[in-house]
């Protein structure tokens, strides 16, 4: 099973993942050890010099781990054919207890490295090193996680046998369950919408206190990260029911498949996107408050700000053009 | 973001014109990485067109096809069981088929012989409607040539040619030899009313599983093959060969991998004067590198488009002649059938995870060496 060109493609990024990870750790420990910007040792210039290829390897390899979640996914919806029962990408991650975990892990990971590009970023603005020392800080914290991305991928991929009986996604995503996916299906409908529009005024409503204001940054952080489990409860509960024009198909992995239009993607990357990047502002706010960064911190989560807004109104765009154009009517 | 954006163009081009000025070497370079996704490319594509032939194929084929067992063995299925099978609620239509090999030991080919499931196409009595590779390999001197098969030493039965099938469909009807039913029994001695196996087909694609549950207990000897684990094990089937051959070909982007690692880490008097120089001007280690990221992007670019439309033209222009044989399997009468061109937007990404990233990630500690020497170390 694991001899198929998008599992050697994923399994080889996580596994270069895995030891630039390993390797960017072990120097982001001696760097917060011996880290000392007043210092003009051999050391610190090493450490400074360093920095900057850590960062870029670092850097490169958070940005292949963003574009191995829509691999994955996309990979794992093309090989539900391959098995008994599985009818989109849930069959292939039910195949067994590994593949939900791997998604999980890839999404957090998704987020983790949105965050560290961005503070990456900022840090390179700032004539001092502003966030080195948190930024390496940080790496500590992901590397962890990518190196349990890359076991449970590789445990999901070799545990894969294609005789196993998988379920489908109708009976993961069915009112009568129980469980975390089952409550969101059973939400009522007009109840997930009322929740995603109060969740979406929030988002406008702070995201323009930033842009006109300066100030609400932690709370338009909040209110992103809260739009975001609103927008997947309503898409489970609503939005997909209007895609598929049928009143009990509630999954959110059916979406990306080929009949649908892949329209799932339009509803999901601009979420996502959105949401990293609001929670973005909110840890500039935080973390970003050094005297070399005092030009450039609220340009830059003005940026943001007006980027992660962009994405969510693209989300609401795709919300609405799937309710306008659906066949279904759910209410009235 | 216009002056980051501005600031990429200006890199990029600065790039593009210090590639220009080494032009032998990186065309070199260039042609190597392209040759090495040009294989793996080749492996992909054409693994990829397979698996489509496969499906529109199988989407032809009957729903489920129930054969008799005996002692675990493939056997003659007798008649009297599709009435019993039409009762079942569901079943849209039954069938049963005949079709049989035959070994012609003139030239060592098997030939599939079949009755057409449909009457209307089945040819008149005596004579027979051929596949496109029969003629080839029977050497038939003129169109309407008839085909004569020898069952036994000193026996021989003539049928006269009512039609040659056209090459559109012959991945699947390269070896074949439509008779008629009567024909048919007649040559392979069957009995009246008996089967080589039943093929249902089903109107709701829900219901194969409950209707397979019912016959298995009507005939608990029969084997019942649905139509989704033939499509499931073609698809596993070619996924695997191509996953072999791309295996192998990571051995050559190893190689490619070690050679541009070393290639980057080597540089030339020139180079190294060149980052000597830019970075007394001014430049700092952030731009020297992106400026050597933009060279390796641009690189892997112009290869990995190179390499990808070679690959293309190989397998779809020239029927993958490099290691079609790998792919396809082989037998004595191999169907000549040209792949519908086609490409797979997560067979690219793949792609372009296992050639460009090792590349990237090989590249990057030989540029940041180069990037971070002292501008007087490097002049002097």
């Amino acid at each position: 099973m694991i001899l198929q060109t998008p599992i050697l493609a994923l399994l080889l990024a996580s596994a270069l993942a895995s030891a630039v990870a390993l390797w960017a750790a072990w120097f982001g420990i001696r760097l917060l050890q011996h880290w000392d910007l007043a210092s003009g040792s051999q050391r610190q210039l090493d450490l400074e010099r360093r920095t900057e290829l850590v960062s870029t390897l670092f850097g490169f390899v958070m940005l292949i781990e963003i574009a191995a979640l829509f691999l994955l996914v996309f990979n794992a919806d093309r090989m539900a054919a391959l098995f008994v029962g599985a009818m989109c990408a849930v069959g292939t991650f039910n195949v067994n207890g590994w593949g939900f975990p791997a998604l999980y892990l890839k999404i957090t990971l998704f987020f983790a490295a949105a965050l560290w590009l961005i503070l990456d970023r900022v840090d390179r603005l700032g004539r001092d090193f502003p966030l080195t020392r948190l930024k390496f800080a940080t790496i500590l914290g992901i590397a962890p996680l990518v190196l349990a991305g890359f076991a449970t991928e590789l445990a999901f991929f070799l545990n894969m046998k294609t005789d196993v009986i998988t379920s489908c996604c109708s009976k993961l995503f069915t009112p009568s369950n129980e469980g975390f996916a089952a409550e969101m299906t059973g939400l009522a409908r007009a109840h997930a919408l009322w929740l995603l529009g109060a969740a979406g005024g929030a988002v406008l409503v702070s995201g323009a206190a930033i842009v006109l204001r300066k100030r609400g940054e932690r709370l338009f952080a909040l209110a992103g990260a809260a739009f975001f489990f609103a927008a997947l409860t309503a898409i489970v509960s609503v939005i997909s029911l209007y895609v598929y024009d049928h009143p009990n198909h509630h999954c959110p992995f059916c979406l990306l498949k080929r009949e649908y239009g892949y329209f799932g993607y339009a509803l999901y990357v601009p979420l996502f996107a959105g949401t990293a990047l609001a929670l973005a502002t909110g840890l500039l706010k935080t973390v970003a408050n050094s005297d070399s960064l005092a030009g450039v911190q609220p340009k830059a989560i003005r940026h943001l700000t007006r980027l992660s807004l962009a994405g969510f109104a693209l989300f609401g765009i795709a919300v609405l053009w799937s309710i306008a154009t659906s066949q279904l009517i759910l209410f009235g | 973001m216009t002056s980051w954006l501005r600031r990429q163009r200006a890199l990029a081009e600065y790039t593009l014109a210090a590639l220009a000025r080494r032009r032998i070497k990186n065309t070199g370079l260039l042609l190597i990485y392209a040759m090495v996704i040009f294989v793996v490319a080749s492996a992909t594509l054409f693994a990829t067109a397979l698996r489509k032939e496969a499906e529109v194929v199988l989407a032809e084929a009957p729903e489920v096809i129930i054969q008799n067992l005996v002692m675990g063995r493939h056997d003659l299925i007798p008649g009297d069981v599709i009435a019993e099978i039409d009762g079942i609620r569901g079943v849209a239509s039954i069938k049963g088929r005949l079709w049989g090999y035959f070994y012609d030991r003139l030239n060592g080919a098997n030939y599939t012989l079949m009755v057409p499931l449909d009457p209307a196409m089945a040819p008149p009595a005596g004579q027979a409607i051929i596949g496109e590779s029969l003629p080839r390999v029977r050497e038939m001197p003129w169109e309407t040539a008839p085909l004569f098969l020898s069952r036994t030493p000193g026996d021989l039965v003539r049928f006269d040619i009512a039609k040659r099938l056209s090459s559109d469909s012959a991945l699947v009807s390269t070896d074949l030899i439509l008779l008629n039913e009567a024909n048919f029994r007649a040559f392979f001695e069957l009995p009246e009313d008996v089967y080589t196996d039943i093929a249902l087909s089903i109107r709701n694609p829900r219901e194969i599983d409950t209707i397979v549950e019912k016959i298995g207990r009507l005939l608990p000897n029969a084997r019942l093959v649905t139509r989704d684990e033939i499509a499931r094990t073609y698809q596993k089937l070619f996924s695997w060969r191509e996953g072999i051959m791309v295996l192998l070909a990571g051995a050559s982007v190893l190689a490619f991998v070690i050679f541009a690692a070393e290639k980057a880490s080597g540089l030339s008097a020139e180079e190294t004067r060149e980052i000597g120089i830019l970075k007394a001007i001014g430049w700092d280690t952030g731009d020297v590198i992106a400026m050597k990221l933009w060279e390796g992007g641009l690189v892997s670019f112009g290869a990995f488009l190179l390499g990808t439309v070679l690959a293309y033209l190989h397998v779809f222009a020239f029927d993958a002649g490099l290691f079609a044989s790998v792919l396809k399997g082989w037998s004595v009468i191999y169907p000549d059938f040209a792949l519908t061109p086609g490409i797979d937007g997560l067979q690219l990404t793949a792609l372009f995870f296992l050639t460009v990233l090792p590349y990237m990630a090989a590249t990057i500690v030989p540029i940041w060496r180069a990037a971070t020497a002292d501008p007087d170390q490097v002049m002097r």
